[in-house]
């Protein structure tokens, strides 16, 4: 591994800064990287053409004296942001020829702040899945051990940072596809509110709870990318007209005297007891800080997952309708009628886990089974929500495991989807409340990495990276990196 | 509540999936699993509370309306399978 991609995103801008290395050369080195580790398959595309004239023309824009903070630094986007004339396949075998029309505002965002776009990143299909087996490209391997999985659905965009393939990626999460991949690789990544990021551009699976975000080796780095991403976008409603602060500024401020959460239900007899030695230590490092814990209560979070795969199926199963082999995607050849066209091009497009999804999503909303189910789950969801609301009157933050023990095997719940979805039992309350939510590294297990969450209240991402990031100002954890492991 | 190869079928008709034989059989078990998995959420009582459709509960904002976008229908075609003088090609629906 070259030494220009050990670095951090903070690290290279002032590699950037002092001159020490360019753009390109920074490019170089990264798409080096990609190829040398093609066997995990994290890059469904490598935009290397387009990745070295956007570095050169960075670095043209640096000897002029006008670079911003962020020119030249390299980035990779999830598959599921679409991306201007290049293949934007969602993981999906239905939009593998999809090439877009547009940018997502995020893409826009970051091409705008001067990020070099190193190629777009392997992930379950249409984001439906906690392993990334799901993807029609292929399952992508853990960085840290190959038989196993970097969970998902941003399993290519938390791989690619663990394996030090880029320095930040953009990832989405639904259910927790940022933060158990970024548990499962030994990296961090925030989930912001929902609202914070636009959501134009970014392929639908959920809309009521799908969130762009980020997964990078640092809270620091995760700051410098959530200062880019963030805002109001008139192209996005339900994006928030709420001001961005200035999420690198806050992060080193006191967190003496936060009090941080801790929610029983997390702590029982489902989490792995190494697991739970792990996040001691970090609530032991957080009390050194001088922050305060206090016991309190979800009552409801155990329905979550249930209310969850009502949910977003239900809004899944909506959102897919989109692809009928007309307009764009995967068309079935020799249709006898347009029925036919519709149903083929659908059965044959879709993977299982996605087809799972949509039938799921159909029967729920269908008639005669919509007060048992969509009904019911949503007033579940309002349970969850104030469970947070009286939560977040006793403490600042929640602190818990992101989830209940280390990676698993390749193949090992592929055949279960039940116990594929209670992965996400950690996660996944926060979705369906809307608030931010971010996983850091809490060390390693057997070789595997751990990783802790911290969940706030709407909006109270600074307050989430400041907090990870003063833990990572006196730990190692994220400094760790599979190779120098198998070096040892 | 359990579903049949049937319901499967039906359901199946009503998303426009086709779905084949095999797939319908190993999809009946795992969506059944699924099923009994949701219904854990029939022993909460819910009574009088109002369902949250959406998380955060924040006014849509609103903008002018008015025209920003250009005409781009040959850009977005382009991804079209099949297309002919602006129009996209499905099999004969009016005899």
């Amino acid at each position: 591994m070259s030494s220009l991609t050990k670095n951090t995103l903070a690290g290279l801008r002032e590699i950037l800064t002092r001159g020490d290395a360019s753009s390109v050369e920074i490019t170089q080195d990264y798409l080096a990287e990609i190829s040398a580790r093609r066997d995990l398959n994290t890059f469904i595309t490598v935009t290397q053409d387009d990745a070295l004239v956007s570095a050169k023309v960075a670095d043209q824009i640096r000897a002029a004296g006008q670079a911003s903070l962020t020119t030249g630094l390299p980035i990779a986007h999830k598959d599921l942001f679409c991306t201007k004339g290049i293949l934007t396949s969602c993981g999906s075998k239905m939009l593998s020829n999809f090439i877009s029309p547009y940018d997502a505002e995020v893409v826009s965002k970051c091409k705008n702040a001067g990020f070099v776009m190193l190629g777009k990143l392997n992930m379950d299909e249409f984001a439906m899945g906690s392993s990334n087996e799901t993807s029609y490209f292929g399952p992508v391997k853990n960085p840290w051990s190959p038989t196993h999985v970097p969970g998902g659905s941003s399993g290519g965009s938390a791989a690619a940072v663990a394996a030090r393939l880029t320095p930040l990626a953009t990832a989405t999460d639904t259910g927790g596809s940022i933060r158990q991949p970024a548990a499962f690789t030994g990296t961090s990544g925030l989930k912001p509110t929902y609202g914070r990021v636009s959501r134009f551009g970014m392929i639908a699976f959920a809309s009521s709870l799908d969130q762009g975000g980020l997964i990078a080796q640092t809270a620091e780095d995760l700051a410098i990318g959530m200062q880019i991403i963030s805002g109001h976008d008139n192209k996005d409603s339900t994006s928030a007209l709420i001001e961005v602060p200035n999420y690198e500024s806050l992060l080193n401020d006191s967190i003496r005297g936060l009090t941080i959460g801790l929610p029983e239900e997390f702590f029982d007899s489902r989490l792995d007891t190494r697991m739970q030695s792990q996040i001691e230590e970090v609530i032991r490092i957080f009390t050194s800080l001088g922050a305060n814990t206090v016991s309190v209560s979800l009552t409801h979070v155990a329905e979550a997952i249930p209310a969850y795969y009502v949910i977003a199926p239900a809004e899944a199963s909506s959102n897919l309708s989109r692809f009928d082999g007309v307009r764009f995607g995967y068309r079935a050849e020799k249709p006898i009628d347009l029925t036919d066209l519709y149903e083929c091009s659908r059965g044959e497009g879709f993977g299982s886990e996605v087809k799972r999804r949509i039938l799921i999503g159909t029967y729920a909303l269908s008639e005669g089974y919509f007060d048992a189910y969509y009904k019911k789950a949503q007033q579940i969801r309002r349970l969850i929500k104030q469970d947070f609301d009286r939560a977040f009157s006793l403490c600042d933050l929640l602190l818990s495991p992101t989830t209940p023990s280390t990676a698993f095997a390749l193949g090992e719940k592929s055949d279960d989807p039940v116990a594929m979805y209670l992965e996400d039992i950690y996660t996944i309350a926060t979705n369906l409340a809307g608030l931010p939510g971010g996983s850091f590294q809490a060390g390693l297990i057997d070789g595997l990495p751990a990783g802790y969450q911290l969940t706030g209240p709407a909006f109270s991402e600074a307050k989430i990276l400041n907090a990870a990031h003063k833990v990572q100002q006196v730990t190692d954890w994220h400094t760790h990196y599979p190779e120098e492991i198998r070096n040892v | 509540m359990s579903l049949s190869g049937a319901d499967i079928q039906c359901v199946a008709k009503l998303a426009r999936l086709r779905l084949t034989e095999a797939e319908t059989t190993s999809t009946l078990s795992q969506l059944n699993s699924i099923l009994t998995m949701i219904d854990s959420m029939q022993a909460v009582i819910t009574e009088g509370v109002a369902p949250l459709a959406h998380p955060l509960e924040l006014t849509q904002v609103l903008r002018i309306d008015e025209v920003t976008e250009e005409n781009a229908r040959e850009a977005y075609q382009m991804t079209a399978p099949a297309i002919k003088d602006g129009l996209y090609l499905v099999p004969r629906v009016v005899e």
